[in-house]
């Protein structure tokens, strides 16, 4: 073989993916199981040659532990057998866990607080045990009875595996794609980020979640449909652990959980094969508070005393977060165009009121590819009609659709407060959508320090705190909630260790030398005037943090230790963060 | 000169993982061996850098890479390794790891490189990793320049150059912190490199993709590769024990953080 560098020169393909994840893994497979018959468009003679690229390291390096019904990854695999993917395990026991407030540093309305009395009051009555209350019934629009428990890490490495033993796609780890190609108002494949290479292809699948760049780029070029806003986030944040001696909960052993660490905040319990647990919790956007910190939360979630009498004395094996959108079917963006489709989280599918988005994002990645196989055979090529007509008008059809219907309005109502919100999630869970709490006219946004801790701390006080976390380079929120009454973290190096271990210890995180940081902050002057800095607060790594050698208060970014959630993005109330195509970041394949 | 550089590399499981030996009923093995994703054996790593540089240097030298592991492990590792270099592989689909007996993974290898089409001993250098990373024995590319009648073997090399009259400068690790240089008249030889000079190569996607053309067919038709299980016993595994305390910290001056961990060593 010719050893000499190779010319810079466009590449060509007949399909290219951006972003490895459920949807990609539900398109590819696919596909490739319908293209041995089908001659290449690009290089005739040969079958269509199909390019995935992937951000992360690897591509078991994704996050998220997944309970799931699994119903379209059981129809691409109907004898699927989970002893064959690591981590994975078919629900067993499955439980709605309302968690009382063990300290009474929570933010808890005012009936909230009667009902806590009223449980503590029966608590013989309802059982309640360890401070938490086993809901007796789980609500039909939440369960995942019928379902299973993945590492979604673990799933996609067994997917892409099976993928590229198929011969017929190629998936590229530590490949980030930087942009789509745009020529004549069509996308015509997509621009590496590592060297600028472009990547012909006559369509281009967009799977790169809901921050990933080229979705994002899309979005400002061809707009979003009327009325469709991402306005709703969640950051994710979990660990997996090792279960101690004498715990023995059955594997498949489920937990949903709500009301701590605080009443917005929902909670994860699912326990693997081989004694290890996936535990974590979602910090959502509509939760006031402007010092959100997911991993300072889910240290006092994992100590729940409902939680910790199955943790204590556990290890933590693995660590993780992620952005996920929330806005479901509304944040669905233009789902085709001349040469693109968009699949997964990002194409809005994940589903708000059942709390469910592998699944679903697997289905919309077999659906675009069962309309490609059509639109190759019938020889017709990648236009937005065709596209729409394919691929657009399956998913229409499709359980997808109708259960985003039902779910779209389900969650309004947590932009009035945490009561209303589980209100209307009932109510639309109950009436298949028919009713819900409607939308306030505005909605929610984090609130000033000074108001939002209003009642609890002083001006004063917050003054005092700020200036002192600004002298000593140190976020506000382990501060703040100090001196709010919640108890200080008292490290055990196993499962309670300090953020940095916990990127060191669970999330490996890695960052790649010949790259330029991906979060830029575009205008710095923007952020003197940013008295919250929820970027430096929410920061799931503590990448960005507050720059001592930088003036007063502005944020510097270490992308050694970023995790790529992405949650600075959306925290930035001022819109003047950058976050760029690259590689790195969690090098665990356990989330 | 060209030469036919041929670099032996296994894989090992991503060092940043959780790693944890059990007991398996076929012998030793790692606890969720199969979900841990994998890397191209460092030692070997450094091993191909070099090689790559060697090639760039010598004209007409061309540069195969013979890997034992799982087929889709093997084929999920080159999707990185392939961005970094042009190569050829010869994939040999067989169990990976470090329990693994070092007599049957030398005589894989061997029988392997003999059968490369067009192969050529007289032009050939046998690369490899001095050891592995995944366990150490640091044996197998002796065996496999035996195996193949190649005396000429350096170890734990960090430094090659070729002489304008073609002779190979050889610069060996030995004890006490020195190197030992040697010149080897010609091709061929192993070299089982240690760190080399080299970092790893940015990752270049054209790169990759021209490799893949023909890495896919070798991955399809990677030869099942079976060891002796009965050559090795273990009596027993373990991992060393690690004591861990972490700091970040950032632009801290090299002296300071070598004070600092010579302190704690103290205690």
């Amino acid at each position: 073989m010719n050893t000499d560098p190779i010319e810079q020169k466009p590449l060509d393909a007949d399909i290219v993916c951006v972003g490895f994840g459920p949807a990609t893994g539900g398109f590819l497979t696919t596909l490739t199981r319908g293209l041995e018959t089908i001659d290449s468009r690009a290089m005739p003679g040969l079958p269509p040659q199909v390019l995935c690229y992937e951000r992360a390291d690897d591509i078991s390096f994704g996050v998220s532990g997944v309970v799931t019904r699994a119903r379209a990854i059981k129809a691409s695999f109907p004898d699927l057998d989970t002893t064959e993917i690591p981590m994975a395990a078919p629900v067993r026991d499955e439980k709605l866990v309302y968690l009382l407030d063990p300290h009474g540093a929570t933010r808890r309305p005012a009936l909230m607080q009667f009902a806590d009395k009223v449980i503590e009051a029966l608590s013989g009555l309802l059982r309640v045990e360890h401070q938490g209350f086993a809901v007796p019934f789980c609500p039909d629009f939440l369960h995942k009875k019928d379902g299973f428990i993945f590492s979604l890490g673990q799933f996609n490495q067994w997917v892409g595996q099976q993928v590229m033993m198929t011969g017929l796609a190629q998936i590229w780890p530590s490949t980030p794609v930087s942009e789509p190609l745009i020529e004549n108002g069509k996308v015509a494949g997509v621009v590496l980020a590592a060297d600028g290479t472009e990547v012909r292809a006559e369509l281009t699948v967009v799977g790169d979640g809901p921050i990933g760049p080229v979705g994002r780029r899309l979005d400002e070029i061809v707009g979003m449909p009327e009325g469709h806003k991402r306005d709703e986030w969640a950051v994710g944040m979990k660990m997996v652990v090792d279960l101690p001696e004498g715990v023995d909960l059955p594997e498949g052993t489920v937990f949903h959980t709500l009301g701590y660490p605080e009443p917005e905040i929902f909670g994860f319990f699912y326990v693997h094969p081989g004694r290890v647990a996936s535990v974590g919790i979602f910090v959502p956007s509509w939760l006031e508070s402007p010092v959100r910190t997911a991993y300072r939360y889910l240290q006092h979630f994992v100590q729940h005393p409902y939680i910790w009498r199955y943790l204590k004395g556990g290890r933590m094996r693995s660590w993780g977060a992620k952005s996920l959108l929330e806005s479901g079917r509304r944040g669905e963006p233009q789902l085709a165009g001349d040469g693109f489709a968009r699949i997964g989280e990002g194409s809005g599918s994940t589903n708000v009121l059942t709390g469910s988005g592998v699944d679903e994002a697997w289905l919309t990645g077999v659906q675009l590819a069962e309309g490609v196989l059509e639109l190759y055979r019938e020889g017709l090529p990648f236009t937005k009609e065709n596209l729409e007509a394919r691929y657009v008008a399956r998913r229409r059809k499709s359980w997808l659709e109708a259960e985003g219907q039902i779910a779209e309005k389900a969650r309004n109502g947590f932009q009035r407060g945490v009561l209303q919100g589980f209100l209307g999630m009932g109510l639309a869970g109950m009436t298949s959508g028919s009713l819900s709490v409607p939308r306030p006219a505005k909605d929610k946004t984090p609130g000033r320090l000074e108001d939002f801790y209003i009642g609890r701390l002083t001006r004063s006080q917050i003054d005092t705190i700020r200036l002192r976390c600004e002298l000593e380079s140190e976020p506000l929120h382990d501060a703040l909630m100090d001196a709010c009454g919640w108890p200080k973290i008292e490290y055990d190096g196993q499962i309670l260790v300090s953020h940095q271990d916990a990127l060191l210890m669970g999330g490996k995180v890695q960052a790649p030398s010949e790259f330029p940081d991906h979060v830029v902050i575009r205008n710095e002057h923007v952020c003197d005037d940013c008295g919250e800095k929820m970027c430096i607060e929410i920061c799931s790594g503590e990448a960005l943090h507050i720059a001592a050698e930088k003036p007063a208060g502005r944020p510097g970014f270490d992308r050694e230790k970023c995790v790529h959630c992405g949650a600075c993005l959306w925290n930035c109330v001022h819109e003047n963060i950058d976050f760029c195509a690259a590689p790195g970041g969690l090098h665990s394949a356990e989330n | 000169m060209a030469y036919q550089i041929i670099v032996c590399g296994g894989l090992a499981p991503d060092p940043l993982q959780t790693l944890e030996p059990v007991t398996t009923p076929t012998g030793p093995g790692l606890k969720n061996e199969l979900m841990l994703p994998n890397v191209f054996d460092p030692w070997a790593g450094h091993a191909l850098y070099e090689a790559a540089n060697l090639a760039k240097n010598q004209p007409g030298s061309t540069i195969k890479v013979v890997s034992l592991g799982p087929k889709a492990k093997l084929q999920q590792v080159m999707m990185t390794v392939a961005q970094k270099l042009p190569f050829e592989l010869i994939a040999l689909d067989g169990p990976g790891g470090g329990f693994t007996d070092a007599v049957s993974v030398s005589k894989a290898l061997a029988d392997a490189i003999a059968a490369i089409p067009g192969f050529d001993k007289s032009q050939a250098l046998i690369f490899g990793g001095w050891e592995s990373a995944t366990r150490g024995a640091g044996v197998v590319m002796q065996m496999v320049g035996e195996r193949l009648g190649i005396t000429e073997q350096f170890l734990a090399v960090d430094e090659l150059t070729v002489d304008p009259d073609g002779a190979l400068v050889i610069k060996e690790r030995v004890e006490g912190g020195k190197h030992q240089i040697s010149k080897c008249a010609a091709a061929p030889a192993v070299l089982a490199w240690a760190t080399g000079s080299l970092p790893e190569p940015p990752n270049h996607p054209q790169t990759g993709m021209a490799n893949m053309r023909v890495m896919m067919p070798a991955l399809q038709k990677a030869k099942p590769t079976a060891l002796d299980p009965a050559a090795i016993a273990y009596a027993q595994v373990a991992l060393p024990a690690v004591t861990r305390q972490t700091r970040i910290v950032k632009d801290v001056p090299a002296a300071d953080i070598a004070a600092e961990i010579a302190a704690w060593i103290k205690q």
